[in-house]
Formats: C-alpha cells, structure tokens, sequence
C-alpha cells in the first residue's frame, strides 16, 4: 500500500551502479576488461589490490592524502574553535565584515588559486610536502569550520558562560572542560565536513605535490595517462579511496542531518 | 455543531491487548456529549486524555467501539471529512500567508465562492479581534494571536462539528492566558460551538468548562460540572487533584454513621453498609473542617500556615498523614488550636478510591430509576 | 542572543586571520599584480586594464563563460527539485532512513577526480555499463553498429555535454536531498494534522507548509550548488578532458588551460579575477535577495 520507498530506492540504484562497476572492474583481469562487457569478472582477481598494497607508489600515496587530510582536519578545527567562539560571543570592531570576507574565500575558484599557490609555497619552501597542502585547504575548510561551529555555538546558552565564571573557572579550563563537550557532536560534524572537502579536493593538492608527497588520487590518474590502460588497476585504487569516506559516514550518520539542519555546510 | 457520542470506546497501541494495563483508554468508554457544551478533559499527563481527542480528531481510530456525531457514525472516518477543528499546543499557522489568507484557507480548500469567503472570514475576524491585521503576515504575529488565528481556521467554517483544543495556552504569556480564556469563553457563549479542551490544569479546566471530564490512567473517573466535582468527587483522585489545596483523603474504618480514625470517632451524615473493599477511606474537602481549641474533635498538630490572601491555609498533622484546613484570613491561629472538625454533610466514603453511597441515599436512587 | 562588545576577541580570531589571509591575500595579490601587467624577458611593465579588456572581447573565453553558464543553469534545474523530490519520498525516521542517509552521502566523500574517472569507465561505450546499455537500446532501436557507437562521449559534444551532467546529477544531488530533508525534519507533525483538518491538498501542504520550512536550508543548497557547479574542474577534467573538441570547456578548465598550459599569466590573471567576481556578485545578489524576501 505504502509506495514510499520506491522513490529513495530507485535514487539509490542510481547511485550504486558507477560504484558497482568501479568494484566489478577492480576484479577484473585487464585482458578480460579489454575483452568485453560482462556484468561479472569472470575471472575474480585480487591482482589489482595486491600491487596497490605492494608497490610503494601507490601505497604512499595513500599515506599522502591520510596524512594531509588529517593535518588540515586538526589545523582547522583548533583555530577555528577560539575564532568561532569570538563571533558567536563577542561583538568587535569590523566582526561582520570579517566574517563575511571568510565566507568569500569559500566562493574563490581553487583554479584561481593553483598557480599563485604554486610561487608562494615554492617560496615557502614548502612544495612537494603534505604540510603545504594541509596549508592550502585551509583556504576554504577554516571558513566553512569557523560557519559551522559558530552556529553550534549560538545554540549553547550564555548563561552557560557566565556561570562557569561565577564557578571560578579560568577561561581555558572553561573551554576545554565545559563548552567544548558541549558542542561535541558540532565538533564532531566539523571535523567531517573538513575531512570531506580536504579529501575530495584534487586541483590544489596535484598542483603542490610532485613526487614525494603526491596524493594518492594523483597517483591515479598519473598511472592511467603513463603506463597505457591498466583500468583494473585504476579501478582498484578508486574503489579504496571511497573506503576512508564510507568509514567516515557510517560514524557521522546520526549527526549529519543534524550539521546540515543547523543550515551550515 | 454536533451532539458527540462515545460508544463502547477503547483504545490499545498494541496490536493483541491481554490485560487492562495494555490499553491507553481502558474498555469502556460511554458517553454523550451534548451539542453546544464546551468540555475539559482533565487529567496528569499520560491518563490518555490526549488519545481520546486523537479518536475524536480522527488521527487515530480506536481498538474498539463507535464515536457517533449527532446520529452519524465516524469511527472510520478521515480527519478531513469530519468537519472538527484543532487548535495546537503551539501555534499553527501558515507562516507564508496573510492573516486573511489563513482564514481563507479551510474554506477555499472545500471550494468556497470567493465573495462567500471574504464575507465569512471578516466576520471570523471580527470575533476573534483580529480585523486589523488580516493583511499582514502571520509569520510576524505574536503567539496568542497566532493561536487565535488558528482557532479562527476552525471557526470560520459554519458546519464545524466540534472544535478541539490541545493545551491550546501551553506557549501564552501568563497574563495573555487569562485574556485568552477569557475571551474563548465568551466566544463559546455567543456562538455555542461544542468544545473540546484538553488541559493538566484544574484553573483552566473549570473555569472554561460546562462540564470536566477527568481521566486517570486511561479512565475517565469523573464527568461532571465544576461544581459537581467539588461538591461530591466521585473518585479520590478527582478530589485530590481539584481543589487546592485537594481533599483530605485519609484511610478509616467506617461503622454505620460513624468513621473511626485512629481511636477518634468522627460523625457521618449517613449511615453505610461495611464496605466491601480492601481500603476505605473518608474524604473531606480543607473548605470544610474547622480548627478549634476545645476539648473534643481530632487531635492534630498545626505544622505551618500559608497565608495566601484571601485565606489561610494551615497544615495539619495526624498521626502522620497531613490534613489541611483553610480558614479565614483574620482568623488567628495557636497552639491552643489542636483539634480540627469535620462537617459531617461534607464527608464522602470511598472504597478502593470509589464513592460509596450512604444506605438512605441508595434506597432513594433506587426508587428513582 | 545579544552579544557583549570585546575587542580583545580579536585575539581569538588572529590564528584564523593569519592562515587565510596567508593564503587568499597573498596569491590573490600575486594574480591581481599579473592582471595589469605585460611580462617581456622577465621584465614588467604596468598596462592597466588592457588584460581585463582582451579577456572580455576574447570568444575563447566567452564561448567558455557561456558554456559553464548552460552547465550551472542545468544542472540547478535538475539537482533542485530532483532533490527536493527524494527528500519528500524519504522515510521520516528509522534504521531504513539512517541506511538511507549513508548510502546517499557516499558520492559526496569521492575524491573529485576518483567521480571522474569512474564515469569516465563507467560510460564507456564498449565496455561501461552505461555506455553499453544505451547503445544496446540505441541497436534495439535500429541503430547500425556498424556505424560506430550512437553514443560515444569522446566522440560526440551532446553525449559528452549528456555524461558530464548526468556526473554532477549523481554526485551532488545527494546534497539537495541532505539539505531539503534537514529541513522537513524540523516541521512538526501538528502542521500535517491541521492540514489535514483544513482539508489541504497534497500540493498545499506542499506549498504552504513543507516549502517555506525548506527555504533556509533550501537556500543554501542553491548557493553552494551554484558556487561549486561554477568552479567545476576536477570532475569534467579527468571525464573528458575538456573535450571533445572544446564542448565541455568550462571556464576552471580554461584557466588552468591557459595558465598552467601555456603560461599566459597576465590573461589568466585577469580572468581568475572576473571570475571570481562573478562568482561573488551572484551569491551575495541571491543571497541577499532571499533574506530580503524573508524580512518582509
């Protein structure tokens, strides 16, 4: 009686398929793929897989990307805390347009970005290390966790604040031991949001990596341009750098709805 | 507007109810309510108040029996076909519309002639005071007019059955409250809808009310009016939970015209049968005992007085269980002051929390049916 | 929440000011110092607006502009209600919304360039899934193998232009329906029942009631689809490489082009910074106008 389901489900399908076929590729020999369509390997084979964990090429390129992702996640939710705890507490000189001019930097083109990025962090001496690209995501994840964080902020009363002062607590003592298990869970959706875009974005993190400190999203599409068709392979590495996220989710799931109903991504 | 009648009428969430407990309106309701009454249901939250005006709304349909309006039977009906209105615990409004617009709107959904419309929604506005405001927004409306607004949506539909209200002043303003009640009272008068208004509290239950119906666990113990609770509650509870402070219920052995409290003997004005129960008890309203100085009567303990204005509130101590007695505002109180007496026409029975009538009474309610 | 006047707060945002300044003010210096000056042999010379004045005359740059404006119209057009409409159909709560909820935010954690590459595997003609089916339709149809595939993205504008949307559909829509379903979640139950009691209809409660509580959340969904649609350049870039030919240039694609390709800075100076403006002047225009649209 209740159709209901029908509509989500066939939206799921939809999603599914593409990653189902990067799965069913990933299995593959490359001489099947090459051979043909068919909607199952023939051959099951973990060839791929064992060469991506094998070879240090690829396999750092994973540690790459983990090491960058979580160096911005970090930088960005520490700085972004005592910044978003001002806005949402405080009023002081030029704070709107402050604010305001944070969120642009969420608008800017990283294609715009690339090639400045490219002098000052070769100037920094900073080019080719996952620090440099940890640095430049910062350029749009502060923002978005300084946006999110002040919204959870703005929910937690001030008399919160005020009480604790009343109590005798230092402000930083405050901070850490009341507030910020407060707003726990907007901490926690923070530091998706961050890991999300930190781990999607792929102009500026080629652009700043060479060798050494390349991600491993890079090294992907370096293969497929230099050593022929190799898609098992390809496929094979795409479908491990949807395994981080897909940990992620399921850890966030309750609190997603929540981040986005705060209206803040 | 319509005479509603509760036939046979339960309610069960779960699917296979096996003992009384499993129902969150006990097996059986039977009641009529009469077209152009406005009706309180009373009771603490969880007596299953809220379930019977969902069964009455049509948002839920009962486990079993028949809900009549007039002589048409719609226990199977949808909300929208059965012609009641609610207004909400918050207010429920359509934020993105004009006062006027929501007015309109049950009206223009049921296809209503455009001049009709305008017609009967500057009379709604009219009675609900809001003929000022009917083109600005809602959205920007404080919350009691919010609620009006939403109490005008049912009105404003002339074959409205019955209008229903959820703890409709839950979000008002304490002294927006009283106006409110005030005025939904006097709109009742004029126009003699049949109401339905759900409340925990005993203040606004009787002051709004023609007649109270008061629910505990998912029974209704008591319908009456005001002054028919107060004057002889059927049920413990009821004479517990109206008044205030509430009846003085306290556990005694009853032998013909006469309770004994502890070694006390206290008078009844009626002789009774030994009750057939397991507890029995005597109840006297705090309206009706007086404390004394002299020589006979209970021996209490004054433990504090409360003087809230027009009266004094002294609580008493007996044995252990607290009696209260209001006297007058000028009255002085003392130590001397250690024995309460009850007005016997004033003292109620009960056995296992129900009334008992006195033997001459149920000789004469037996003569009369 | 009425705040206190603190100047020292300053303080707490200074690390925050520090870190992006460092990188918005710099290269954003570095590009508008490229933007009014010519390189030649490494010397410079300031020529004011002359950049800005080629790159707005220059069609390569206006067929690009139009391009990436068809792009973002469409798939705005798409994404929105298509999204809306998931998130109507949603189960309100349980275990079968929370599964839900994760199995359609997995394509929002793919990196960009992963999305690209297994659209580009995935519609292949011969051996993608997507590919193949339509072509295997397309035979079905009366289509001649013989001739080459009917639909082949690196061969074909329209079926490239048809991948690159159905990409983004795919990718981004889940977004929408995040968002438009945060915001039906906050509508409270009593709004349907005195719906329902005022006899509403489906499209009432839809109109009166479930839209303007989606309007914030709703919003916003808008904006970033539009900003992130606008700077599209992963995605496209590994799918189709721009091509074929330029049909699926859109302006990200043509600044790197220019600026790391063929390291013409002071042209891709000047169109880093009209870009940006657009970008800029259309969100603020759309956002002010929504919250104008709510004041009143």
């Amino acid at each position: 009686m209740n159709k209901r389901w029908i509509v989500p489900t066939l939206y799921i399908i939809f999603l599914m398929l593409p990653i189902y076929w990067l799965l069913n590729m990933s299995f593959k020999t490359t001489n099947e793929i090459l051979g043909g369509f068919s909607l199952f390997p023939a051959e099951f084979t973990v060839e791929s897989y064992v060469k991506i964990f094998t070879d240090p090429t690829w396999y750092s390129g994973y540690i790459n990307s983990i090491i960058y992702v979580m160096i911005n996640m970090v930088i960005s939710v520490a700085v972004a805390l005592p910044a978003a705890y001002a806005f949402s507490r405080y009023r002081f000189l030029g704070d709107k347009h402050l604010f305001f001019w944070l969120l642009t930097n969420r608008m800017a083109p990283p294609a715009v970005f690339a090639l400045p990025f490219l002098q000052l962090y070769s100037t920094m001496g900073l080019l080719d290390t996952t620090l440099a690209v940890a640095l430049a995501h910062c350029l749009f994840n502060i923002p978005l966790a300084v946006w999110i964080l002040e919204g959870f902020m703005s929910g937690v009363p001030k008399e919160i604040d005020e009480t604790a002062y009343i109590d005798g607590y230092s402000f930083p003592k405050f901070f850490v031991k009341i507030f910020m298990p407060l707003i726990a869970s907007g901490i926690g959706v923070t530091a998706f949001f961050c890991f999300m875009f930190s781990w999607v974005e792929m102009l500026l993190a080629k652009t700043l990596t060479t060798v050494s400190a390349k991600p491993i999203a890079a090294v992907m599409t370096k293969t497929a341009s230099t050593s022929g068709y190799e898609l098992g392979l390809l496929a094979a590495a795409g479908v491990l750098t949807i395994i981080p996220g897909a940990i992620v989710i399921y850890f966030v799931r309750n609190y997603i709805a929540k981040g986005f109903a705060m209206g803040r991504v | 507007m319509a005479k509603i009648t509760l036939s046979n009428l339960a309610h069960s969430y779960s699917d296979i109810p096996v003992t009384r407990d499993d129902f969150q309106l006990k097996p059986t309701i039977d009641h009529v309510w009469n077209d152009g009454e406005a009706y309180a249901l009373l009771g603490p939250s969880g007596c299953g108040k809220t379930t019977l005006l969902n069964i009455i709304s049509g948002l839920l349909v009962p486990s079993q029996g028949r809900i009549l309006f007039d002589e048409t039977d719609i226990t199977e009906l949808p909300t929208a076909a059965r012609n009641v209105a609610q207004v909400f615990q918050f207010p429920v409004v359509y934020d993105t519309m004009t006062v006027f617009e929501n007015l309109a709107f049950p009206l223009r959904n049921r296809g209503a002639s455009a001049d009709y419309v305008t017609r009967r929604v500057k009379t709604i506005a009219e009675m609900i005071g809001l003929s000022d405001s009917l083109d600005s927004r809602a959205h920007g409306l404080t919350a009691d007019a919010k609620q009006k607004i939403s109490l005008g949506r049912g009105m404003v539909r002339e074959d409205v059955a019955a209008i229903l209200f959820d703890e409709p002043l839950t979000v008002i303003d304490p002294h927006m409250k009283w106006e409110l009640r005030t005025e939904l009272k006097a709109l009742h008068r004029e126009f003699e809808h049949t109401m339905i208004y759900v409340t925990h509290d005993q203040t606004e239950a009787l002051t709004f009310a023609d007649k109270v119906v008061v629910m505990l666990d998912g029974e209704v113990v008591q319908l009456g009016t005001p002054v028919e609770l107060f004057n002889r509650p059927e049920h413990t509870f009821v004479g517990f939970f109206i008044g205030s402070p509430g009846m003085n219920v306290l556990e005694a052995k009853v032998e013909g015209d006469t309770a004994l409290l502890g070694g006390c003997a206290i008078p009844l004005h009626h002789g009774y049968k030994q009750p057939d129960a397991s507890r029995v008890e005597i109840g006297v309203r705090p309206e009706f005992v007086t404390l004394t100085d002299g020589e006979d009567g209970l021996p209490v303990k004054v433990e504090r007085v409360e003087d809230i204005g027009r009266h004094k509130i002294v609580r008493t101590d007996f044995n252990g269980s607290e009696i209260n007695v209001i006297v007058p505002e000028d009255a002085s109180i003392s130590d001397r002051h250690n024995r309460l007496k009850f007005d016997p026409a004033a003292i109620h029975v009960y056995a296992d929390g129900w009334i008992v009538d006195g033997e001459d009474q149920a000789r004469q309610k037996g003569a009369s049916s | 929440m009425n705040k206190t006047l603190n100047h020292r707060a300053w303080w707490m945002v200074l690390p925050v000011l520090i870190l992006v300044a460092m990188n918005a003010v710099i290269p954003l210096m570095t590009v508008v110092n490229f933007s009014v000056q010519e390189e030649f042999y490494g010397e410079f010379s300031f020529i004011g607006m002359q950049w800005f004045a080629d790159t707005l005359t220059n069609e390569r740059f206006q067929n690009a502009l139009i391009r990436q404006l068809a792009f973002t119209f469409t798939i705005l057009l798409i994404e929105i209600p298509l999204g809306v409409f998931i998130a109507l159909k949603m189960p309100r709560s349980g275990r079968w919304a929370s599964v839900c909820l994760v199995l359609m935010a997995l394509p929002l954690l793919i990196p960009w360039n992963v999305v690209g590459a297994m659209w580009n595997i995935y519609a292949l003609p011969d051996i993608g899934f997507m590919g193949y089916m339509i072509n295997a339709g397309a035979g079905f149809f009366g289509h001649d193998p013989a001739n080459g595939p009917w639909f082949d993205y690196t061969q074909e504008p329209v079926a490239a232009w048809f991948t690159v949307i159905l990409m983004d559909v795919w990718h981004w829509t889940s977004l929408v329906v995040l968002l438009a379903y945060a915001g039906l979640q906050s509508i409270d139950n009593a709004y349907y029942q005195a719906a329902r009691i005022d006899g509403a209809s489906r499209w009432s409660v839809f109109r009166y009631i479930q839209l303007p509580k989606m309007k914030h959340t709703l919003t916003i969904a808008v904006l970033l689809r539009f900003m992130d649609s606008f700077m599209i350049y992963t995605e496209p870039s590994v799918l189709t490489g721009g091509g074929p030919g330029n049909s699926t240039t859109f302006l990200s694609i043509d600044l790197v082009k220019i600026a790391l390709g063929q390291q013409d800075l002071g042209n891709a100076a000047a169109m880093s910074i009209i870009y940006f403006l657009m970008i800029l002047l259309v969100s603020w225009l759309f956002y002010t106008l929504t919250m104008q649209g709510e004041k009143k």
